[in-house]
Parts: structure tokens; sequence; C-alpha cells
């Protein structure tokens, strides 16, 4: 990955295409194109990133078919495949 | 207990609280003592399954009546015991395993326990993440899966509706005849039952109960990976042989959707630390059977201390050394499945009634006598 | 040891040093060590060094005071390893094993010596509402904000407790964010006793004002907190109180936190000992457990500059006798004590205990509510009957709470320290790199 921060990657959210900077977790990118919701909690509630430092879990989301990454401690990658709110 | 108790049950784990609703819907006034609260020890600790098993005819016996007792119970249980009616798939791994199938089909089937094998096509479809090659399965759909703090809490709170008392965090020091003592109090009582479990020995020395201590690994959810609970034929081999450790395949789907991965034994008295190359063991054992749970996220490890006899059937009966003593202990990993059993086979023989089944096999007195608990 | 062999098993990586953490005491201790000839290895969860308070994206430039650490650390020896959980840790043969997973490996560090800069998390108190979207730490909107996310033209509260309140408010001011209030639960008394307290470090009295004046069209109040937060699917609302009037604000981001709290919980699986909360080290920084040394806000909230000094302390202890320099003891006599003032000042008020209602969550990885959890003793008997802290995050955002609110104390620790996969937990050492045990480290023989 380039370094600077300017190139722009391609990565897929629930389905859509969108271009994102390098560099920034999968969390900013969530927040940056108005996801709001990560997951949905065991009683069925949207949630969203708490604390963005892998401690609380509640940015779980679903990369490229794998469930339960924390997007606040994930890179985004050209072509990843992020799922929001597909999981407990 | 501002009058004298009947009875006095001594644990309120998930056997003693068996003992105390069925004791308090005989019409008897219980008083049950915990050292710390209720299903808090060896029953917060195990895998919490309902499970027909035939290690011997007394231990199929006592799992299959217990287990009619729970199919009519619990529904009237609250909703957080996370009952799941998913059945136990025994899993064979080679033609010999598969003759051991056949013999445990027609062995509970005589029992009048539903039991069918999966031939390994019918196993696929049934159970898509164990991997190919095995040589079929036996499928017994009565057995389910239920969480044991809150059964072992609501049938504190059932027999508390029938007018037992609970004291937690007591802790007994001596039983004596008719009576038993926790520092200067004496509560006297018709009788006392031992339900202390794992520790039952230190209230009743000679009673031949040890320690043989467990692993566990859940998961986070991962709804339909697996389907049954599933076991693995060894486990047999691993809960009957009293050799110094052992690990056996057993996954459970939790009601969560979490994965519930076991099974180990050891004797190693009361350490319970993380064993970590027990663990590596235990999950090697898994991953034979589900390749699949490598890529799964384990949320915690823990241990337990199942209580065994050198039998492997529990003490259920009257202890003559003391006056009034009665023995509900030793259930190794059967408590959960077994308890409702125990309780009504120490209600019923403490009140006159004819029980259900034989108690005899797991009379206590069986090991004064040669032929007994070896 | 003999680094050819254990190189050729890319499992393995033995060290004299493995420092856990790569904030600034982690960092400080790695270099320290590193330049006395130590071998060291450093951990961290991070994509890159720095912790939380220097935190950026990939290949983004570091704030001034963080680049001589950070080139320090790169001209360094030490070896980092980013990307990587700390799973689990066990004494073994004369020295540790340390097992990490990076990037779903396994990875297994053999160090003689173990230096723990594993840094604090935020104190969070349940309120009504506090679920929603858009509810988050303070230290969280800081570290989303630095990982790339675009504050611009949101409309930002910020209320909860404690100095980390002002760097965050300016960061998201410069970040063009509509500011709203800045509202601190302390009282206007308190607030105005640290201030003048300051005077006694007026590098950190410049640096309040230096942070202030970025943020200057946003209302700061004291005395002030939020008692719920409103919204459908996201946050839409809050309610604020200042004891007497209670008042609602339209907003897109609340950012709110009641202080830092220590991250003891490897501290706590290798057997060291806690003291208020932290991890217990005496003026050399070493722990109670022979050669487990702790640096930085995991002994103790005291901030960055606290952290470096003692993070060189500890590189400088580690693996020999010498004893710390009489100047690093000074000056961090002085931070230690601006640092406990603080924490007397910003302490959460007890009306904050009033928060949660019955039916608010307390442990969000399990929905479980206040009210459920109420009849229990004892937070291993909730944790039985309501599955409070049974989650993922194994409560570390609910206990702290609760020990805050009824006095709870956490649970054991156990393996695995946070999730593993299964193919991590399960993986075995190669018997050929078993048998390079029992560790030796090159200046083990110095001290006993």
């Amino acid at each position: 990955m380039p370094r600077g921060g300017q190139t722009r990657i391609s990565i897929v959210i629930n389905g859509d295409r969108v271009e994102v900077p390098a560099g920034i977790t999968v969390a900013a990118a969530l927040f940056n194109v108005g996801v709001s919701a990560l997951r949905t909690s065991v009683t069925g509630e949207p949630r969203g990133a708490v604390c963005a430092m892998g401690v609380c879990f509640e940015c779980r989301v679903t990369i490229d078919s794998r469930p339960h990454q924390r997007a606040c401690l994930t890179p985004v990658v050209d072509g990843m495949h992020i799922q929001t709110a597909s999981i407990s | 207990m501002s009058q004298r108790p009947d009875a006095v049950v001594i644990g309120a784990g998930i056997v003693g609280a068996a003992c105390a609703e069925a004791l308090s819907r005989a019409g008897r006034r219980v008083l049950i003592l915990d050292a710390s609260f209720a299903g808090g020890s060896t029953t917060a600790a195990g895998m919490g399954h309902l499970v027909a098993m035939d290690d011997s005819p007394a231990q199929l016996a006592l799992t299959a009546y217990s287990g009619k007792l729970w199919a009519e119970l619990v529904h009237e249980l609250p909703k957080n015991i996370e009952y799941e009616p998913c059945g136990t798939l025994w899993v064979a791994e080679d033609e010999e395993q598969l003759d051991l199938v056949v013999a445990k089909q027609r062995t509970y089937s005589d029992f009048g326990i539903e039991a069918e094998t999966l031939s390994p096509t019918q196993l696929a479809d049934a159970e898509p993440h164990l991997r190919p090659g095995l040589a079929g399965a036996l499928r017994v759909p009565g057995d389910g899966v239920i969480y044991p703090p809150n059964a072992a809490l609501a049938l504190v709170q059932r027999a508390i509706k029938n007018g037992a008392e609970l004291r937690e965090g007591t802790r007994v020091d001596a039983i004596g005849a008719r009576e038993v003592l926790i520092g200067h109090e004496r509560i006297s009582c018709d009788c006392v039952i031992n339900a202390g479990g794992a520790e039952a020995a230190q209230l009743t020395p000679g009673l031949p109960i040890v320690p043989r201590k467990g692993h566990l690994v859940i998961t986070d959810r991962y709804p339909g990976f697996c389907h049954h609970q599933l076991v693995e034929l060894g486990y047999l081999t691993s809960a009957h042989t009293m050799n110094a450790e052992s690990v056996a395949f057993n996954v459970q789907p939790r009601a969560t959707g979490q994965l519930l991965i076991g099974s180990s034994r050891e004797l190693v008295g009361w350490d319970g630390t993380v064993n970590r190359a027990i663990v590596r063991k235990m999950l090697d054992r898994a991953l034979d059977f589900m390749p699949g749970l490598a890529l799964t996220s384990a949320i915690r490890t823990w241990t337990g201390f199942r209580p065994a006899t050198p039998d492997k059937l529990p003490l259920i009966g009257e202890w003559e050394d003391t006056a009034g003593l009665w023995i509900a202990a030793g259930h190794e990993g059967l408590g959960i499945t077994t308890s409702l059993g125990t309780g009504q086979l120490i209600a019923d023989l403490i009140v006159g009634v004819t029980p259900a089944i034989d108690p005899m096999p797991f009379a206590p007195s069986r090991v004064h006598s040669t032929a007994g608990v070896h | 040891m003999t680094g050819l062999r254990v190189d050729s098993f890319p499992e393995i990586v033995a060290a004299d040093v493995a420092v856990i953490g790569a904030g600034p005491g982690g960092i400080a201790a790695a270099v320290s060590a590193a330049e006395r000839g130590l071998r060291v290895v450093v951990v961290d969860r991070g994509l890159e060094a720095g912790g939380q308070i220097w935190r950026r994206k990939a290949g983004a430039a570091a704030a001034p005071e963080a680049q001589p650490w950070l080139t320090r650390l790169a001209d360094s020896s030490a070896r980092t390893i980013n990307g990587a959980s700390v799973v689990d840790v066990r004494p073994d043969a004369g020295g540790f094993e340390i097992l990490v997973e990076s990037s779903g490996r396994p990875l297994r560090i053999w160090a003689a010596d173990i230096v723990l800069a594993t840094g604090a998390r935020e104190l969070f108190i349940p309120f009504d509402g506090w679920t929603l979207p858009g509810v988050m730490g303070i230290g969280g909107t800081q570290a989303l904000l630095k990982s790339g996310a675009s504050f611009a033209g949101k409309r930002v509260v910020i209320a909860g407790s404690g100095p980390l309140m002002l760097p965050v408010a300016a960061s998201l001011a410069d970040a063009g964010a509509k500011l709203l209030l800045v509202a601190e639960q302390a009282g206007r008394a308190a607030v105005a006793r640290f201030a003048s307290g300051l005077w006694k470090t007026p590098g950190l009295l410049l640096q309040a004002a230096k942070y202030r004046v970025r943020f200057l069209s946003a209302r700061y109040a004291t005395g002030t907190w939020v008692t719920a937060a409103q919204g459908g699917d996201r946050l839409e609302s809050i309610s604020i109180t200042d004891g007497h009037h209670t008042w609602r604000e339209d907003l897109d981001v609340l950012c709110t936190g009641y202080g830092l709290i220590p991250n003891v919980e490897i501290a706590r699986l290798i057997g060291c000992e806690i003291r208020d909360g932290a991890i217990a080290v005496d003026n050399r920084q070493r722990t109670n457990v022979n050669h487990v040394l702790a640096v930085g806000e995991a002994t103790g909230i005291g901030g960055a500059p606290l952290s470096l000094i003692e993070g060189s302390i500890a590189g400088s202890t580690v693996g020999s006798v010498e004893t710390a320099s009489g100047h690093l003891s000074r000056r961090r006599a002085s931070l230690v004590e601006a640092a406990d003032r603080m924490l007397e000042v910003f302490a959460p008020r007890a009306e904050l205990r009033s928060l949660p209602h019955a039916d608010t969550i307390v442990c969000r990885c399990e929905d479980v509510t206040y009210g459920a959890i109420q009849g229990a003793a004892c937070a291993r008997q909730a944790k039985l009957y309501t599955r409070v802290g049974m989650g993922p995050c194994q409560g570390r955002t609910c206990m702290p709470s609760l020990d805050f609110l009824l006095a709870w104390q956490a649970d054991t620790v156990r393996p695995p320290v946070e999730p593993a996969l299964v193919s991590v937990l399960s993986s075995e050492v190669a018997d050929e790199a078993a048998s390079l045990f029992p560790l030796t480290s090159s200046v083990g023989e110095a001290y006993q």
C-alpha cells in the first residue's frame, strides 16, 4: 500500500462499490459513507462503533464472508467486501 | 427457617435443587443451604446436555427416566433456561464404530428411546460442517441442551413456591444425626440430603467422590453452524476409563448461536487453572471432526470439576452411618440430565413411595461391599 | 540464543524483552532496552505504533511530539509486530511464552522479561439511549477521527469527564465539526481548583489554553452532564442537565466518557497485583511478578509525558541491576502528583449513579438491562443468571461501570485474553522448535 494516504481504493459495502482513501479503517470508511448500524444486537438494536480501539466489540462486521471482524482495527483493502448488520 | 425443617438439602446445584423441588412437592418443609449461590458451582461449569447414555443398564435407566421428567417439565420453566431440543448425534469414524452405533440403536430402542442410524450421506445432510469420510452416526432426537444455572435457579424457585427456604452464602460445617451444624447454629430436622457434588465427601468422609476436571471453550455466535449436539463414540471410553487424562469430541449448539466445545477429563485434585496443552488437544480433536471450527472465534475458556465415582454411577439413597442422612451426589458428567430423576428418587425413598426405577444400583451402601463401588 | 535456528520457524520470535503495547510507554521502554543491546519485540493491536494518543491513519504524519519517538523506535533494533492481539501469556522454562494472533495466524514470542504497556480504555456509564449509533466514547471519537473518519459539518456534543475532552474538542473543531457544547460533569469550583493548581505544571496550563482557543465558538459548561439520548435507529437528540434544569440538543454525534481506566487484564492473567484498578509497580516499574514490569496508563492514569518517563525507567531496569536515574524519578514524581490531583477533581459525581434505569442496557454484548442484574449479590452471580459480561468483550465495557454503580468486581481472567481463532488456540509449536527451550537470556544471569 503506497504511503501518503492520498491513494483511493475501491471497496464494496453491502453490495455497493465505493471509493475510499487508502490507509483508513473500515469503521472510518463506514462512518464516512453514512452507514450508522454496523451490527445488530442480540435483541435487534442497531449498533455502531463506540470505543474505536478494539475493546467494546460493537463495531463487528462481516468482511469477505468472515463474521465478527472489528471494523475499528481493520484497514481497508482494495476489493474488500463488507457486510454490516448481518449477524449479531 | 422459623419452623423446624423436615429436610435440609445441602447444595443448591442442579441435583440439590431437584431434590428440594421434589421433596417440597411431596409436602415436606425443605431448607436449602448453599455455600455461595444456587447453580454456581459445577452446575455452572458444565455443558448442560440432556442426554440418554448407556455406559451401563442402570445409567441408561436413570438417564431415560430423567429425560422423560425433563420433557414433561421443560415447558413450565422460564425461557432463560434456554432449552434447545437439538438431539444428539453419536458420530462413528469407521466401520468398527458403526457396529457400535448399530448396537447402541438397538439398546436405546429396546428401552423406548427413539434412535435412528444415519448413513454417511444422511449425516452430511444433517451436519454439513462435519468432515467428509465419517462412517455414519446414531441420531437421538429426544436429547437436548439447557443452560444449567438458570435451570437450577428455576427448580429452587419452584421449591420456594411450595414453602421451601433458601439460604445462600451458608457453608455447612458438619452433618450430625438428623441435624446440620453451621458455626454455633444447630439445625435439627428429620433428614439431611448431602447434594454437595464434587465436595460431598468433605461433609461425609467415606463417599468415594473425587473431582474430575474438565475444560470447555465457547465461541462467538455462529447460528446455523451446527444443529445437533455432536459426540464421538470415544466419549464413552473417556468418561468410563478413570485414567489420568483424556479428551473426546463434543460440540453443542447453544440457543444463542454460540458453539460450546468440549470435552476433557483429568484427575488433578482441585487445580482449576486452564491447562493450555489439554485445551489444544481438545480443540485439535474437535477440528478432526469439524475443520470449519478453525475459523470460529473462541471468546472464553473455563474449567469445572465433575463429581466422579469409581463405578460411574451416582450415590442416591440412605447413608446408614448417620441417622437421617441421604446422599444425592457423584453424577460425573450427567448431573444435569439425571438431576430430576435423582430428585424424584430421593423424594420417593424418603416419603416411602416405590420409585419408578430400581434404586439399588445407586445405593450408597454399595460402597461398603466388595462387589460395590470400585 | 541461537537466532538462526529460531528464525527458521516463522511462527516463533525469541527475545530478551517483550513489550506489550506500542503507545508512548511501550515505545520508550522498547527503545531504551534496545539501545542497551537487548533483543526487544513489541506487540501492538494497532496498525502502527503510537497507541491511542499518537494514533493516525496508515501512512499519515505523526504529531510533532510523537515523531522523534517513532523515529527512534524505527531506527532501533526493536522489532514491532502490528495488528497483533495478545491471546495468552504463560511462564515457561525460565521465561514467558506469549501467544499472539496476527492476521489470523498464531505467533509465539518467547521472552525472558515482559514490559506491560497495555494503556487504558474509557469508563462508560450507561444511560437511556446510549446504545444508539452516534453515541461514542471521547477517546473513541478521537480514535475514529485519527483513523480517517470525517466529522466535517457534524453537530457534536462532548459530555463527560476529564481533560481528555479538551484535545478531542480541539481536533474535532479543526476537522470542521460543528461543536455545540463541551460539558464537564465536575463542578465549576472543582475545575477552577484544578486550573489554579496547574501553575505547578505550567506546560499543562499552556496546553489547556492552546486547546481551548481552537474551539472558542463552542459553549463550555461545568457541572453539566447528559442524562439520556433519543433517536430511532441512530442518535437524534440528547437530554442534558446542570442539576437544576434539563434541556434538549439536536445533534449527530455525542462523545461521552467518564475518564480512563487501566487495561489490567493481561496483568491479572499473569498474576500481577492490582491496586486501585491499576498494575502495582515499584519505583523501577517492577510488578510483584519476577521479570514482569509495567509502565504508562496501565499503572495509573497520568498522560503521555509520564508514560514516556516510566517507559524509559523500565527500559533501563529490565534485565539489569541498575537503579533508575535520580533525575527521571523527580520528574516522574511531579507528574504523578499532577495526575492524582486530576483524578480527584474529575471523579464522576454521585448523581451519575442514577443515570441507568431498570430498562437501560448495561451489557451491550448481551443486551442485559440494569433491572435484570440488580437482584444478584455479586458480579459472578449476575453473570451466570443474566449473561452480563459473557460476550466477546468479556466485561471490559460493563464491569467497570458496574464497579462504579454497585462496587462489583470483575470475574477471573483466563485465556484467551481477547477472542482468538480456534486455529490459533489449538496451534502447537513444532517439536524441533520446542526443543530450543529452556530459553536463556543474554543477560538473564545478571539478576535473580
